[in-house]
């Protein structure tokens, strides 16, 4: 890194993008490039995935091990858990949530989805769109990731056909059509030979767009956050009792939407109560105004008495405040969801207990089917639920704010996180 | 409009976030504080999170007696700026009370030993919450470990049957007797670390920085020469400019040969590196999982 780069790592912007896929589609491969032909793979660690994988007699350097760390997962060969990979390029840091493919595994693709900005789906060229793929991009679509960039891998293998691209790209773009997503791109690639993944191939002409590293490294991720609603949610009030800041009140939080600006006119909820922003207060002094994802405290010009899981948000731009909620829901637990049940619900900086009401559906994640009649929803299954709530929830549909509309459910006997939910 | 945040104030925010959900969500929380940088961030990032006030929780140092002395010299420092408390749980004190016995031969290390002494420590201060300083680019079963990590009453890990974490919504619930281990800083790499530190001027151990010293080769790894390591006759002392990437146990914490004397040099070299700073823990050269076979007892 030469001085003048020194700098130039303080506009480094940070992108979060999620994989999924099966272990012959090609997806280590793209991954080991990326993080190969960006120089992020250290020698010893790139030594140690060699010597395993020739201990275990397979021929090329198998990239997966570089993160199927877990014993289980090097025995059997497979991916358990989520994996998070990073590598940086003068532009951006990029943090790869890795998840396995198979169908049992859609909780963990639900939980690499929830953070991302960027959902990489890979199409092996000799076969087109399959079932993975459209499961993987319905849960793109279902957590709401902004962008999608679809990798028609393998070109290589059609003779870099143009006509079997288009022939991919009209599939995909017709059942996505179907789904709630706004912003999708296409790229032809061969991430074992390297055309468009780093460098542009020299054998399609024809195709005219980014490699995937250009995309990675320009799509627009600024929008990503919402910068309309204002929301904070009150995490931890902070009071020093000491001489110095002795009636100091601080409301730290981190800024889940919309711009708060010092001297705004602010409403609290529950109380419903109004005060404006006295001061944004951070350890590096007072800034002017606070966005998302910043993480401040504020201080409000009246004395009231706030305190976590309350909120912060515009008198003219309230979200709901409510006790009843339709969710779609991802079931994490081999225990089945009970109707009637009740389960602890976490939300922002809320824990309160909630009663499933009503089953509504349950979504077939390969064909968006909705199942009206079966009322079994087991692991990986995803589902339409009607919930109540013990105390009102400050919230937003998912589709406006991720942050404000989303829901964990918790077993109140086991204390395990048994579900996903996204408010509609 | 342009409301963003480069990668370094995202980090930052994140693990801000993290730390004060750990101070909201549990009774006795406590900061495992190694004496080096990704402890040292660890306590600037909580200072930050609970400014003006101070840092809620105490400081707890496994202390090996194996220690660099420079670094328990910064240690002293900090704690007295900070205005925190320190708890050090000993691990020659575990020794001399036969709660633990100490490894014999070239090799032997009191690394090991740390578990039952955190586990110690953690049950007598009655902690619910042991934050750390490990990040998921360090080690391979890092890569999987959440930013609250469940351990049961044992303080086990099981990494099969880990919480999914989603949004920033995080499930710090326990029966009583289990913990948590939380880890704010998970999505930093070693570079972001450096970066950081060196934007923000953060204040360092010297030990990170290039200076000579007497040290020695063994399995390719090069050793400080210290009183607490036994030399096999063929292993000769030798004057070199080092520094450490990482600051562990004096038995088992690798140098670098570097004449980077400076954050702005280390952010430089660190940049360009081609080995991982684990490359230099003899800890982690025992078995290909390692790692995970200590972490799955309760090893930090």
């Amino acid at each position: 890194m030469s001085k003048h780069d020194m700098t130039a790592y303080e506009n480094m912007e940070l992108l979060r993008f999620t994989t999924a896929g099966s272990v012959d589609d090609g997806k280590s491969t793209l991954i080991g490039r990326l993080l190969y032909d960006s120089k992020s793979i250290f020698e010893d660690q790139y030594e140690a995935v060699r010597e395993s994988s020739e201990r275990r007699g397979e021929e090329d350097v198998n990239l997966a091990l570089l993160t199927d760390g877990l014993k289980a997962e090097r025995e059997q060969g497979i991916t358990i858990d989520v994996a998070y990979r990073y590598f940086a390029t003068p532009k951006r840091k990029f943090i790869i949530a890795d998840t396995p493919g198979h169908t049992q595994y859609t909780r963990n693709m639900v939980t690499g989805a929830s953070t991302a900005n960027v959902a990489l789906i890979l199409i092996d060229a000799r076969h087109g769109v399959v079932e993975q793929t459209r499961r993987h991009a319905i849960i793109a679509s279902l957590l709401q990731i902004p962008h999608m960039v679809v990798c028609i891998n393998k070109m290589d293998l059609v003779e870099y056909s143009e006509e079997r691209y288009n022939e991919i790209h009209d599939d995909f773009e017709k059942f996505a059509s179907k789904l709630d997503v706004h912003d999708i791109s296409f790229i032809p690639i061969s991430a074992l030979l390297g055309d468009n993944v780093v460098d542009r191939s020299e054998k399609m002409d024809w195709y005219e767009g980014s490699t995937l590293l250009y995309y990675l490294e320009n799509v627009h991720i600024a929008s990503d956050h919402n910068f309309i609603d204002c929301r904070f949610p009150v995490q931890y009030v902070i009071r020093p009792n000491t001489d110095e800041f002795h009636d100091y009140r601080g409301y730290s939080g981190r800024v889940a939407g919309g711009v708060f600006k010092k001297g705004d006119k602010v409403m609290l909820l529950p109380s419903g109560f109004t005060s404006s922003i006295a001061k944004i207060d951070t350890f590096d002094g007072e800034v002017e105004e606070a966005y998302p994802p910043m993480s401040v405290t504020m201080l409000l010009e009246n004395d009231l008495d706030l305190s976590r899981g309350d909120m912060i948000v515009r008198e003219n731009n309230v979200p709901r405040n409510d006790q009843d909620f339709d969710l779609m829901i991802c079931w994490f637990s081999d225990k089945p969801l009970q109707l009637r049940g009740k389960y602890g619900i976490l939300h922002t900086t809320q824990d309160a207990r909630c009663i499933v009401k009503e089953i509504r559906y349950k979504m077939d994640v390969n064909t968006l089917h909705r199942d009206m009649e079966d009322q079994t929803i087991g692991m990986n299954d995803i589902a339409r639920i009607t919930i109540r709530t013990t105390k009102p929830l400050f919230a937003d549909a998912y589709r406006k704010n991720r942050i404000t509309g989303s829901v964990l459910l918790i077993d109140e006997a086991t204390h395990v996180t048994v579900a996903a939910g996204m408010i509609i | 409009m342009n409301y963003h945040l480069n990668h370094l104030k995202e980090l930052e925010a994140e693990s801000i976030y993290v730390i004060r959900e750990v101070a909201a969500q549990f009774e006795n929380p406590v900061l495992m504080f190694s004496g080096g940088k990704d402890s040292i961030l660890m306590t600037y990032l909580a200072q930050k999170a609970f400014y003006p006030a101070r840092i809620p929780f105490p400081l707890l140092h496994v202390d090996t007696g194996h220690n660099f002395p420079e670094a328990i010299e910064f240690r002293d420092k900090l704690i007295e700026k900070l205005g925190v408390r320190l708890i050090v749980g000993s691990v020659q004190e575990a020794i001399d009370k036969g709660l633990v016995h100490e490894e014999k031969g070239y090799n032997a290390s009191r690394n090991s030993l740390q578990t039952a002494v955190l586990l110690e420590s953690l049950e007598k201060g009655g902690f619910d919450a042991a934050l750390g300083g490990a990040r998921r680019d360090e080690e391979k079963a890092r890569a999987k470990e959440r930013f609250f990590s469940h351990r049961d009453e044992f303080g086990q890990w099981d990494p099969k049957n880990q919480r999914p974490e989603l949004w920033n919504l995080f499930n710090g619930k326990k029966h009583f007797g289990e913990h948590f281990r939380v880890f704010p800083i998970s999505n930093w790499t070693e570079l972001d670390v450096w970066q950081y530190l060196h934007t923000e001027g953060v204040e360092l151990p010297n030990l990170y920085f290039a200076h000579q010293r007497d040290c020695f080769m063994r399995n390719g790894v090069i050793l400080a020469d210290s009183e607490y390591i036994t030399r096999r006759p063929e292993e000769k002392v030798e004057k070199m400019m080092v520094r450490f990437r990482t600051i562990g146990d004096m038995t088992c914490t690798g140098a670098s040969l570097s004449d980077a004397a400076s954050l702005d040099a280390i952010v430089e070299e660190v940049a360009t590196t081609r080995i991982t700073e684990r490359g230099g823990r003899a800890d982690d050269k025992r078995s290909e999982t390692a790692m995970e076979d200590r972490k799955k007892q309760g090893y930090f």
